[in-house]
């Protein structure tokens, strides 16, 4: 699968974020043999320089870089956000997130598409952070988007994936189009119930940086991941409403 | 001239991004300006002249997710 031309070497993304500390971060993207990491820009003081040491860690991890405009409300906020980044990380990749609502962090879809829109005008490869809106799919595709990312749940919520039907839908109506699960796992079996939809990868953060032991849970992910993506090539039953005899019936015994 | 930096008040004697950025002590760090709400890249700031009152953002790489 490729995003944007680029061939990923997993289909597991990890946000860097909330770690209890630099090592753990740098232990749990190895663990994860992540394909990519998300970052972000924040207000740099001239003494602390603390972004600067962080930036030295993730270019050592070897990982290719997806910046995100996260904690953006406007379409503007989200656009110049988004070129900070791209001269900052020396990408044009770019997570595209413009929230919409601050109980669920829910994209603002109207926002996001005319965001997706300027900045594909302006060169960047938008990965954009959507609800799984079908219509809203079908816009940011116009818009440009080549990659589409539906949030399974609200972000950091831990709760997988909300809306089975919602997401399969959008696998159905894309077949083509790489898809990827952006917020909300919680747990492995998420990664790889999201995996065996049929989508191309997911995105995970809270879940490994929250987690008692991140960077088994890194593992852990990497593994659910695998094993997700061989259940959809491997073509997976039927779900049945009634039993069916595993065992053969056809020459069973009559003892009674 | 008073500016505001990352929301900080600031009194500065140059009146250029670049300059701000050195006599800040920013020197040669990895980060991003925008001036009054625009994005102003590295290549610009040497010609981009600050007015009194002007908010200027500088961002860094920083986690994310």
């Amino acid at each position: 699968m490729l995003f944007y031309g680029t061939e990923l070497s997993s289909r597991l993304m990890l946000g860097t974020a909330q770690y209890p500390s630099p090592e753990i971060l740098a232990d749990a993207v190895r663990a994860a043999q992540a394909g990519v990491v998300t970052v972000s820009l924040r207000r740099e003081s001239a003494g602390l320089r603390a972004g600067q040491a962080f930036w030295s860690m993730i270019r050592d991890l070897g990982v290719p870089v997806l910046p995100n405009t996260a904690g953006c409300h406007t379409v503007k906020d989200a656009v110049t956000t988004a070129h900070m980044a791209r001269e900052v990380f020396e990408t044009d990749w770019i997570k595209l997130e413009v929230i919409g609502e601050s109980d669920t962090l829910q994209p603002d879809m109207f926002a996001l598409i005319e965001a997706a829109r300027i900045l594909t005008e302006d060169g960047f490869k938008v990965f954009p952070y959507m609800t799984e809106d079908l219509v809203g799919a079908e816009r940011l595709l116009q818009a440009g988007c080549e990659v589409l990312m539906p949030w399974g749940a609200p972000i950091g919520s831990g709760k997988g994936l909300n809306n089975l039907f919602g997401l399969r839908a959008l696998r159905a109506h894309f077949p083509d189009v790489p898809l990827v699960v952006d917020a909300g796992i919680g747990l492995p079996s998420h990664a790889a119930q999201a995996m065996e939809l049929g989508y191309d990868a997911v995105l995970i953060n809270t879940a490994v940086a929250r987690a008692g032991d991140p960077a088994a849970m890194a593992a852990a992910f990497r593994l659910a991941v695998e094993a997700g993506r061989i259940a959809r090539q491997a073509d997976p039953m039927e779900e049945r409403d009634m039993a069916v005899p595993s065992t053969p019936v056809l020459g069973r015994a009559v003892l009674a | 001239m008073k500016i505001l930096v990352n929301e900080e008040a600031h009194e500065v004697s140059t009146r250029t991004l670049a300059g701000l950025l050195d006599e800040l002590g920013y020197g040669d760090a990895r980060v991003a300006t925008a001036v009054d709400g625009d994005f102003v890249p590295a290549s610009r700031r040497g010609g981009h002249m600050l007015a009194e009152g002007a908010r200027i953002e500088i961002l860094a790489p920083m986690q994310g997710g």
